[in-house]
């Protein structure tokens, strides 16, 4: 098995043990942990996680894909997820869903071709009051308009290219 | 209407930084903490009247008389910082705007519980909040005000953020132990008598984050103060938010009693763009939709919308205006539901699941009364049947919607 914590992780993990009564609790910090170092979750990181929790492989597959934000197969480098609950329905988020796809030319729950982008629709994003709201990684954007889309979305083209 | 408890400190520039916090009155309940023994802080806050925030309204100070007094086994707080009900964004204010509100308030709550290690279990996609949070704490740490002795005294207390992964039901407070023990998110059976939480084998509490920033101004001034405020039954304020077809969406922190009606035009600045009204739900997806004709005196409190046929939840109220079609709301709060059910019990993980695509088969126009008729006795399957109330709150959308709105569901169908 080839995968191992960084150095960095591998640190945090030590610490966490002491603030938790049992070693159970550090599953959803490892799964992140591993989320960030490896950008998935994959079966080898799994299994390198249930053997330092004494667990069972299937144990952490079971936890891991209950949780919707851990990604079990890669993702693009930004994923847009639209929020499309109640309250940014009211406040037009379809419409920035359509127009997503549309400039992406890929539909929601798929990645462009370069992995670069991901397009997935979610619940409430706790930011109702400022719909429709939108975050991409880990950023969330509020009052979405399309003309902010493209902005941001020029703005990822031109960075990365 | 307005009144600044919780929320005194949000205008106040970089106020979630701890020299600001500090000049603007946070931590300055602490002195009075200690000069408290745990079981008055308790007491205090228990003729408070306090009610728990997160939903259900639950009085604070009886819950956190059912953790031991006998100090046999380590206690622990445990903060629901998981705010993903449909329609709620408050605690979010709190921790951007005065994180260290919310750090007092646990100060506080694990004093008086005798607890010497809290956790706040944030939702996931919450990054920037975590991470706000996570600075407030590390600040607090290095000041002392947390760790082996908070503020020089003979109590040591450690705060630990836990970040959650993307699951609503993780919300529901038995779910969010499991999920803190490193497991899915399954709630668990309601014990038979009231007991407290058990963290692993730990006697434990799980307050809302709203209830614990609540804490410290009961403290410091008073039950009476805090009484003060409100109605006899729901003493206090809380903070509600307005979202949907809204002039003025945000936050607003009012007295419980306040009207309605009142609030919603005069500090909401009504309907948006001028239409009328058509319907409101209250305080979160999970309640009953009022019509705009059922508004009428409602005042803002548990009694009152009991009453009304509705509830309080969480205070975050959804405004719907007259072009909207009450068919597609369902069918969006059925997408929610059937994509949130945790699935250990049968009526809920198929109930809601077909509820659905009953739904979506209406919609499409290949719905039939007959399609209806089993959408409504679905409802009687979703209710009382399962571990937690997650299927009763579809079986309320169910009734309520359909029910109120008869005629849009029925002209749908042939
Ligand atoms: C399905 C479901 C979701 C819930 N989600 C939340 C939530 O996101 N935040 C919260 O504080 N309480 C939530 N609750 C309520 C909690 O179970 C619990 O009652 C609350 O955290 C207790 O704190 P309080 O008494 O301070 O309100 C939820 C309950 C249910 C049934
Ligand atoms: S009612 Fe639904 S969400 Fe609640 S425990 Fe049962 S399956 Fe899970
Ligand atoms: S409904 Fe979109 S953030 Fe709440």
């Amino acid at each position: 098995m080839s995968f191992k914590f960084n150095k960095e992780n591998e640190e945090k993990f030590q610490k966490l043990l002491r603030r938790y009564p049992k070693i159970d609790s550090l599953m959803l910090p490892c799964l992140w942990m591993i989320q960030h170092q490896e950008g998935w979750i994959s079966p080898e990181t799994m299994e390198y996680l249930a053997e330092k929790l004494n667990k069972s492989p299937m144990d952490v597959y079971s936890v891991a894909s209950f949780y919707t934000m851990f990604h079990l197969k890669p993702v693009g480098k930004y994923n847009i997820q639209v929020c499309k609950t109640l309250s940014c329905m009211l406040r037009g988020s379809e419409d920035i869903k359509k127009h997503i796809e549309k400039r992406l030319k890929i539909k929601a729950g798929e990645s462009t071709q370069d992995m670069k982008f991901t397009i997935t629709e979610v619940e409430c994003l706790g930011s109702c009051g400022t719909a429709p709201c939108v975050c991409i990684n880990d950023d969330y954007i509020q009052n979405t308009t399309p003309q902010m889309i493209d902005e941001i979305l020029d703005g990822l083209n031109r960075w990365s290219n | 209407m307005i009144k600044k408890i919780v929320s005194k400190n949000f205008d106040i520039k970089d106020s979630h930084i701890l020299k600001i916090a500090k000049e603007n009155g946070r931590y300055s309940s602490l002195e009075k903490l200690f000069s408290l023994s745990p079981q008055e802080a308790v007491e205090i806050v228990d003729k408070s009247g306090l009610r728990g925030k997160g939903g259900g309204g639950a009085p604070t100070g009886a819950k956190w008389k059912l953790i031991p007094t006998n100090g046999d086994k380590p206690t622990y707080l445990i903060v629901n910082a998981d705010e993903s009900e449909p329609g709620t964004f408050k605690d979010r204010q709190i921790l951007e705007f005065d994180p260290h509100l919310l750090i007092e308030g646990i100060i506080c709550s694990s004093y008086a519980i005798k607890s010497n290690h809290a956790y706040i279990y944030i939702r996931g996609e919450y990054v920037f909040w975590a991470k706000r949070l996570q600075t407030a704490i590390d600040e607090a740490y290095e000041a002392g005000i947390l760790g082996e002795s908070v503020l020089g005294h003979d109590y040591k207390l450690d705060v630990t953020l836990h970040r959650g992964a993307g699951a609503y039901i993780c919300g529901e407070k038995s779910a969010l132990v499991e999920s803190l023990e490193g497991k899915r998110g399954h709630p668990r059976l309601k014990p038979k008598q009231k007991e407290p939480e058990w963290f692993f084998d730990y006697p434990s509490v799980v307050n809302n984050v709203e209830t614990i920033s609540s804490v410290p101004y009961i403290i410091k001034e008073g039950f009476e103060a805090y009484r003060a405020f409100g109605t006899e039954k729901n003493p206090g304020t809380m903070l509600f938010g307005l979202s949907g077809h809204i002039q003025n969406p945000g936050v607003y922190e009012l007295e419980f009693g306040t009207n309605m009606l009142e609030f919603i035009n005069k500090i909401g600045g009504g309907v948006k763009d001028g239409k009328k009204l058509k319907a409101l739900i209250p305080g979160g997806s999970s309640c009953h939709v009022l019509k705009a004709d059922e508004l009428e005196g409602i005042t803002l409190d548990y009694e009152s919308l009991r009453a009304h046929g509705s509830s309080l939840g969480t205070g975050g109220m959804i405004v719907m205006d007259e072009t909207v079609s009450m068919p597609h709301v369902v069918k969006n709060l059925f997408e929610f539901y059937h994509h949130e059910s945790c699935g250990q019990c049968t009526p809920c993980r198929e109930g809601v699941s077909w509820s659905d695509k009953l739904m979506g088969k209406i919609l499409d126009g290949q719905g039939t009364k007959k399609d209806l008729d089993t959408l409504l006795s679905l409802s009687f399957l979703l209710n009382g049947k399962t571990i937690c109330v997650f299927a009763p709150s579809v079986a309320y959308i169910i009734d309520s919607y359909i029910g109120k709105f008869k005629d849009e569901f029925y002209s749908l169908v042939k």
